[in-house]
């Protein structure tokens, strides 16, 4: 699994009760800080201070807009995947990793009925303009020999990013 | 949640506005006043057009985009192939999970590809049991052995 067991950012009561609220969303409101510290019975300076600590641990990756990519037009994503040896994956992704039409790229196990071990995601407002990108790219990284496919998706069933509990895991446990 | 594709219609302002906001939100007194004399249209501005953009679905939110691993949790991506007549019952099965934050449908033998994140490590294992005791289909799990890149900004054209 993908785990950062150094850096492990462990949230204290304030913070977790700040995450409810800002992953759910940033208020629109004029002053949006001190709306949430009134709702949490804290200062605007306490927010603030929270949620720039939170970032600098990088319990929260970003403060930001999400955008629906379908939405804005960018309605076609192909999930490009490969199945190249083991000892070569590693250096084939670096060089996939270097493009721009790649959103996302990443080395993953294999699994019965799924014989690839390297993804990388390319999006456009077309198939086609999807499939000539990723023609491109598997020519120019060499790619061209390795089995291969291209999962398009054809609906987004759901998006809502990451969520914390109401309560830690420790404070559920203590309940049973 | 807007799961359709309808297409929202967006202006120059919107698109500036987008793009400016996916890189970050400031963390300060007066943010929407920030973002608002840098693009020329006023705090105000900003608020009514986000309302509208959250509102039509072109964002789907404004807020905070959690670390798994950091905060102690896993994150990983599975996949099950689900027979085309029950194929509704399956997507439900999936997404009633809270840590369920991402599902597709795509084109392959295995068309349903979601995203399991949990503050709580052992989550995902148990989440993956509960959807193959519910569905009776296997799941495949693919968590990340190498990340090459993660981009999350879309530059939107602006003429």
């Amino acid at each position: 699994m993908e785990q950062g067991p150094r850096n492990r950012a462990a949230i204290g009561d304030l913070e977790r009760r700040l995450l409810l609220i800002v992953q759910e969303g940033i208020p629109l409101v004029t002053e949006p800080y001190r709306e949430i510290a009134e709702r949490l019975g804290t200062t605007e300076e306490q927010v603030l201070a929270a949620l720039i600590s939170l970032l600098e641990r990088r319990a929260i990756k970003r403060l930001a807009a999400v955008p629906n990519h379908y939405a804005l037009g960018v309605t076609h994503n192909g999930m490009s995947v490969w199945n190249v040896p083991d000892e070569i994956a590693g250096e084939i992704g670096r060089r996939l990793g270097q493009r721009d039409e790649i959103t996302h790229c990443y080395r993953r196990p294999r699994a019965p009925g799924w014989p690839y071990n390297v993804f990388a995601m390319v999006h456009g407002t077309s198939r086609e303009e999807v499939m000539a990108k990723i023609e491109a790219i598997s020519g120019e990284a060499g790619l061209g020999g390795y089995e291969h496919d291209v999962l398009f998706s054809t609906r987004l069933l759901k998006k809502q990013g990451m969520r914390v509990r109401a309560q830690s895991k420790a404070a559920r446990n203590a309940q049973d | 949640m807007r799961t359709k594709s309808d297409t929202v219609t967006l202006d120059r302002t919107d698109k500036l506005l987008i793009n400016r906001l996916q890189k970050g939100f400031p963390v300060s007194p007066r943010p929407y006043l920030e973002i608002g004399e840098a693009l020329g249209i006023g705090e105000q501005g900003v608020i009514e057009r986000l309302r509208r953009l959250l509102d039509e679905g072109a964002l789907t939110r404004l807020g905070a985009i959690l670390n798994a691993p950091q905060l102690g949790g896993e994150r990983t991506l599975a996949a099950v192939a689900a027979p085309a007549e029950r194929l509704e019952a399956v997507i439900a099965a999936i997404n009633r999970h809270p840590q369920v934050s991402h599902n597709y449908e795509r084109t392959h033998r295995y068309n349903l590809w979601f995203v399991i994140s949990s503050e709580d490590a052992g989550d995902i294992e148990r989440v993956i049991h509960e959807i193959e005791a519910e569905t009776g289909l296997p799941v495949i799990n693919l968590p990340t052995l190498e990340e090459y890149r993660v981009e999350f900004y879309y530059e939107l054209p602006v003429d």
